[in-house]
């Protein structure tokens, strides 16, 4: 893996996903966010599955991050935070996958067409199941942040 | 008494004015009914009962009170609307604006188009195909071709949406195009992957709010609302992979 590769990728991932922002009509003042968390969920996802991580597993910590830093975002910003995931979880979307499969199935290959297919769920779930754990973590984190600032708000009143 | 009832009216009025622009925007639906149940308790409503799906809301003050429908029959993507209501909903709820105001900013933000102009769009989308096809590992020599098959792509989408309101068409002739562009330019040499090519100049037509919307429905208990949209989201997915088929079978 070269530091070169690296870069090229940090680059077009941003433009990839700020086009996609685009497409989607986020709001104009969080067109750069959007174009970074796409950024970091698809580094993540390049750098594991370049050391070897399979695809699946390296889906669910990309999608796992992008939540993380889009849920961060949506407070600081107070709007939804649906917005800064749309394009952030685009470039994980196995549309090669689905592809191949398409493929294999309209060559009469079925066999190889549903391997294909079952691999693209397969990522799919993961990509879910990756932004619902950062959202349940996330919940936690902050319910026990505010419920500790009430604790020491009493101890201080006292 | 009279006057109650008026009132009551106007502030159903602005709830579903909300609920209708956010679902038509392409918001998630337990979102939609959080942002109406909290406006409306705002408004000294707390038994109002509220229940969305993505064709239609229904909004009942509870008791003998007046109950409500909202039908709705187009959903587009546009974020930046969501954004906007859930503002109107934020100050309307913390009583930084009185119920008047709200409505009227509603109403004029279901009358405004957001969306940047037709060429920017399209102008993204070939951008963030060329893009998607390095990060796909594709060479820099398709780059020309991935975007233009992007670009096109994209503009056939417009183009037929346009025209017809035919669901699901509009991403069938988009692929068919893109797929016969990616499909020539490699047959007569100006690319080499045609693979790489396809899969990078699809990626802006995947359906992906309806993707996330589905599953974060179904995460909340919406069943109703996370099957209807898994299914608009397989249907446009089925649409895109008949058309790459139609090209493929060449």
């Amino acid at each position: 893996m070269h530091i070169m590769d690296i870069i090229i990728q940090l680059i077009v991932s941003f433009f990839a996903t700020a086009g996609i922002a685009i497409i989607f009509n986020v709001p104009r003042k969080t067109l750069l966010h959007c174009g970074l968390v796409g950024v970091i969920g698809w580094i993540i996802y390049y750098i594991l599955t370049e050391q070897g991580m399979d695809v699946v597993k390296a889906s669910f910590f990309g999608s796992f991050v992008i939540a993380i830093v889009a849920h961060l975002y949506a407070r600081r910003f107070k709007i939804p935070m649906i917005i800064f995931i749309v394009g952030g979880i685009i470039p994980l979307v196995p549309g090669g996958m689905a592809y191949n499969a398409m493929r294999n199935v309209v060559e009469d290959d079925y066999l190889q067409g549903l391997q294909y297919g079952l691999k693209a769920f397969l990522i799919t779930g993961a990509i879910v199941i990756g932004l619902v754990f950062a959202e349940v973590i996330i919940q936690l984190i902050f319910r026990s942040v505010r419920s500790s600032k009430v604790k020491i708000q009493k101890v201080y009143k006292k | 008494m009279v006057l109650q009832e008026a009132d009551n009216e106007l502030t159903i009025d602005c709830l579903l004015l909300a609920g209708r622009i956010m679902i038509e925007s392409g918001a998630e639906t337990y979102r939609v009914e959080d942002t109406m149940l909290r406006m409306a308790h705002s408004q000294n409503m707390p038994n109002a009962q509220c229940y969305a799906t993505p064709t239609g809301i229904i909004f009942s003050l509870g008791k003998t009170q007046p109950t409500r429908i909202s039908s709705i029959s187009s959903r587009v993507t546009d974020l930046q609307k969501i954004a906007l209501v859930n503002s109107v909903s934020r100050r309307l709820t913390s009583h930084m604006i009185t119920l008047e105001q709200a409505y009227d900013e509603l109403k004029s933000i279901q009358k405004t188009n957001y969306f940047l102009p037709t060429y920017l769009q399209i102008f993204a989308a070939a951008l963030a195909s060329g893009c998607f096809l390095i990060m796909f590992k594709g060479g820099w020599s398709d780059f020309p071709i991935a975007v233009l098959a992007g670009g096109l792509g994209f503009l056939m989408l417009v183009l037929t949406n346009h025209l017809t309101k035919v669901k699901f068409f509009s991403e069938f002739t988009a692929s068919l195009v893109l797929g016969f562009v990616a499909f020539f330019a490699v047959k007569y040499g100006y690319g080499t992957e045609l693979d790489k090519i396809i899969i990078s100049s699809v990626m802006p037509l995947v359906p992906g709010i309806l993707i996330t919307n589905a599953v974060r429905d179904l995460m909340a208990g919406h069943f109703m609302s996370g099957m209807a949209k898994g299914a608009e989201a397989f249907l446009t997915a089925f649409a895109i992979g008949a058309a790459i088929a139609v090209t493929l079978g060449f």
